[in-house]
């Protein structure tokens, strides 16, 4: 500040300049500046704010959905055939029963479907663990064998996201004429004059505009000096000729197909999937037999179209129309996700759940926090307040700077070598991860120790001493319970730092899948972030949900550490 | 923390550490290896699980490191299986024998399919083996057959009936089995369609393996990372975009994606499962003999694994995205599996 000319007390060499025109345009550039540096100041906190709005709205819509759960209520009833086949009634037998089956079978006679199919598209839309409630309510009391039984089955991934919305957008327009099915079952043909003739206009347009898509992609090909080239025209030249004769005249049947949108019938009490169309029939498949093949009035029936093509969504048809039902039947219901709190890892996204990494983290924590707390404090007070200040002591703190900063995977490196592979301590435990951790925050909580120790005024020591507390009483007795808040808050910020790493544990096992919820230090675990790493990875679209439901989860966690920390500070902490 | 606390603990703690190097016999079968075998040797261990109680720890540690890992020596210290997404090498069996596993059974669980997708908001279009290679490749052979730095920028470079759009290849790096795939299956096979490549591979194997064995790095080829949701996420939002990665992703995405033909045969189960799709690879399951007996269960698991209803074709595998070995070659894997028959390390190249 070069334009500061004035100073109390010293001679002034020149006038003070307050008034002329070029130190009131000095006094306004210094007002402009400060006014520019706030606005760089809340710029800079609007990019971070937004930057974590969007992380944050990102993992919230994602992983929200995944606290809930759909499943299907339905009276099951319980045969001795499938529940106890050996008829022994001991609980290994009773284990040993199928229940899922016994649950498929009550959903099936339930729609009245029947077949291979049919049983393939249940099992499909059912949990691989929707007999697991209905095997221990069996199991703790073996009487309900020969009775029906209420039981909630869990519905499968595939089906649980379809029914949050993955799905497609469901149509419903009553029928306008009477419409006449052929049959029941199997292939039915639809007859009802005039009913279908919107629909098969709409459906000409949209095959017209198929043929002009597949035709310029045929041409493209035809155009090539190369045959092999040429040759990949001619699939596409047949599947134009059959379409192209489904539109040729006004009383050919259009077909449907997986690329435009499904065209269903509900009739009497029945779901027939069309497969095409003229003005007047309708022919297809039924999905759900249909109770009868009597005529059914104008408005008695149902022209259902499913909007999203069947090909463009996971769940088909045939399954849409199960869901459908089950749904309009009231069997469906969507509840809290307890599972995802109680349950370990599992393959099938409906089942899997989180508990399992929970307890690993906190046995890996409780195992840092046993060792690091008092390791950390001991070195902080001797350091502090007992070493003599030399370059050997110089040298220990600059390595304990320099081991704040080393990259985690290398602690994970140094566990593999020391506690695995010398030691010989059990790969995948949390014993070893806590070992690892109590490494890598080690060195925060030293430093955090003793910037709290040398915040205590030297006036509380040195009373002590005076009324003639000996050195080790005035520190334990006086300074290191005030230092206390601090050393807690680093140590709680270490600790969070610790539950969110990922790469030492990857080095020692702990990156694995384990269904079993760990029961003591040395059974194999996992921990939260890893968790998280693993899920992101699998295939199914379910557990692109869990992931960012185990993310929230986590944050949660950090939330409350950190918030605990402020508190800590807040509560405890005492100015001079 | 009270001080008269935290020491006892902290005591305590260093006590529990020393018992814990006297570990207890196992009683828990420990997996290592592939990270593309990892979904369904997972789903195989926690069947199991359900049956008998203990379920296997599976760790995901890639193809390479659980070999490392598998091949570290006998005893409850160790692994007694491993998962790999190609078949061992003669110096990873060499590696076990010096440590002493020397009896190793190995089971083809099934195939996976490597393909090539885009999102379906693209223009579609197939590919051959030849046009693979002319895309990725970091040299490719000009009109005289000699070799070039890759001039193609579209892949209507290539080829005139293919689209106009920038070629941008999403994949996998390095280090992924995956991409261990792409060079073997893709741009090999592609590379040996030029007679002039073909020409030098008989002349100089190492100058041909260079060839094939590069991928182009002036940015056409981006490394996507090793998870493969990314890749399916990133096609979605660029619809010109072609990725790279397991067969299991595109039938879990097919709302999203489609697959690009390979020499006119599109990536479909029945495709692989019938050895007409060109990027097929087989997936492996490596099992320690010396353990069974010793590792209570291990035998159970083998045979939980080539069970019917594991890897059959309506098994719970096959739900799961990997593709069923045909019948005969299912019998066969079964048998020899169930009846422990190591090996020949000799047949191993």
């Amino acid at each position: 500040m070069t334009d500061v000319t004035f100073l109390p007390g010293a001679p002034s060499a020149r006038r003070l300049d307050l008034t002329s025109d070029a130190a009131k345009a000095r006094v306004r550039s210094r007002y402009r500046s400060e006014a520019r540096f706030r606005w760089y100041g809340i710029c800079a906190i609007v990019v971070t704010a937004v930057f974590l709005v969007v992380l944050i709205t990102d993992i919230l819509i994602k992983g929200l959905p995944a606290f809930t759960q759909h499943s299907l209520s339905i009276d099951v009833p319980v045969t001795a055939e499938l529940a106890d086949p050996e008829g022994k009634g001991t609980p290994e037998a009773l284990a040993a029963g199928d229940y899922n089956k016994l649950v498929r079978e009550a959903v099936r006679s339930h729609l009245g479907i029947e077949g291979r199919a049919a049983t393939s598209n249940l099992s499909k839309l059912l949990s691989t663990g929707s007999g697991d409630g209905l095997r221990d309510a069996v199991m703790s009391d073996p009487k309900l064998i020969g009775q029906t039984v209420p039981v909630t089955a869990l519905l499968s991934d595939d089906a649980d996201l379809y029914l949050k919305g993955t799905g497609t957008k469901i149509e419903r327009a009553d029928g306008v004429a009477i419409a006449t099915p052929s049959d029941v079952k199997g292939d039915i043909t639809i007859t009802a004059p005039g009913a279908f003739a919107a629909d098969t206009a709409a459906l000409r347009d949209v095959i017209t505009k198929r043929v002009a898509t597949l035709t310029a992609g045929a041409e493209l090909y035809e155009q090539s000096a190369d045959a092999t080239v040429r040759d990949r025209a001619k699939p596409l030249r047949e599947e134009i000729a059959t379409l192209a004769a489904s539109i040729s005249d006004a009383n050919a049947p259009a077909l449907l197909g997986s690329h435009v949108p499904s065209l269903l019938i509900a009739i009497n009490g029945g779901i027939v999937k069309l497969s095409s169309l003229t003005n007047d029939t309708a022919s297809g498949t039924a999905l759900i037999p249909l109770k009868s093949a009597e005529a059914a009035q104008a408005g008695a029936w149902q022209r259902v179209t499913y909007v999203t093509p069947e090909a463009d969504r996971k769940v088909d048809d045939a399954k849409v129309a199960l869901l459908d039902r089950l749904q309009a039947d009231g069997k469906v219901s969507r509840g809290f996700n307890t599972l995802f709190f109680t349950a370990g890892d599992s393959r099938e996204a409906e089942l899997a759940g989180i508990r399992g990494a929970l307890v690993g983290s906190i046995l890996t924590l409780a195992v840092t926090l046993a060792l690091c707390l008092p390791i950390g404090v001991m070195a902080a007070v001797y350091l502090e307040e007992f070493a003599k200040k030399n370059w050997f002591t110089d040298l220990i703190e600059i390595n304990i700077n320099n081991l704040a900063a080393v990259p985690s995977i290398v602690f994970g490196l140094l566990g593999l070598a020391v506690f695995l592979n010398f030691f010989g301590l059990p790969r995948s435990a949390p014993i070893v991860g806590g070992l690892v951790l109590a490494l890598l925050v080690l060195p925060t909580i030293i430093i955090a120790a003793r910037a709290a120790l040398r915040a205590v005024p030297p006036s509380i020591k040195e009373a002590a001493l005076g009324v003639g507390a000996s050195h080790q009483q005035a520190i334990f007795h006086h300074v290191l319970p005030l230092a206390m808040p601090g050393i807690m808050t680093g140590t709680i910020i270490g600790m969070a730092h610790a539950l969110g790493e990922t790469a030492p544990l990857l080095m020692i096992g702990m990156v694995a899948f384990i269904v079993d919820i760990p029961a003591g230090f040395t059974d194999s675990a996992t921990a939260l972030p890893v968790q998280i790493y693993l899920w992101s990875d699998l295939p199914e679209a379910a557990f692109k949900q869990k992931t960012a439901a185990a993310i929230i989860v986590l944050l949660m966690l950090l939330f409350v550490m950190n918030g605990l920390a402020i508190w800590l500070r807040k509560r405890f902490e005492r100015r001079w | 923390m009270n001080i008269r606390i935290a020491l006892p603990a902290s005591v305590a703690v260093v006590g529990m550490l020393a018992f814990a190097g006297t570990a207890v016999a196992r009683d828990q079968i420990r997996v290592v290896g592939s990270s593309t075998v990892y979904p369904f040797t997972t789903a195989v261990a926690e069947a199991f699980g359900k049956a008998s109680g203990k379920t296997p720890v599976v760790e995901s540690t890639g193809t390479g490191g659980g070999m490392k890992i598998f091949c570290e020596g006998v005893g409850e210290a160790t692994a007694d299986v491993t998962n790999a997404s190609r078949r061992i090498k003669k110096s990873e069996v060499e590696l076990c024998a010096k440590n002493g596993v020397t009896e190793i059974v190995e089971i083809t669980v099934g195939f996976d399919g490597l393909t090539l997708a885009h999102s379906k908001a693209g223009t579609p279009f197939k590919l051959t083996l030849g046009q693979v290679f002319l895309a990725l490749a970091e040299k490719v052979p000009d009109k005289d057959g000699n070799l070039i730095a890759n001039p193609y920028k579209q892949w209507s470079d290539i080829d005139a009936s293919l689209p106009a759009t920038k070629i941008e290849v999403l994949g996998p790096p390095p280090t992924s089995g995956t991409r261990d795939s792409l060079h073997e299956l893709f741009l090999e096979k592609g590379a040996e369609t030029f007679p002039a490549i073909k020409a030098l591979k008989e002349k100089d194997a190492k100058a041909f393996e260079a060839v094939w064995k590069s991928i182009r790095k002036d940015g056409a080829y981006v490394e996507a990372g090793e998870n493969d949701n990314v890749i399916v996420q990133k096609l979605e939002g660029n619809k010109d975009a072609v990725g790279v990665f397991g067969y299991s992703f595109l039938e879990e995405n097919t709302a999203k994606i489609t697959g690009i033909a390979i020499e006119g045969v599109e990536p479909s189960y029945e495709a692989i499962s019938g050895g007409k799709y060109k990027g097929a690879r087989k997936l492996y399951v490596y099992v320690k003999k010396q353990h069974v007996g010793v590792i209570p269960g291990l035998d159970k698991f083998v045979a939980e694994y080539v069970s019917d209803k594991a890897i059959g074709e309506e098994g719970y595998l096959s739900q799961k995205g990997l593709v069923a070995l045909p019948k005969e070659d299912q019998d066969k894997v079964r048998k020899s599996a169930l009846a422990m028959e190591p090996m020949k390390p000799e047949l191993i190249n």
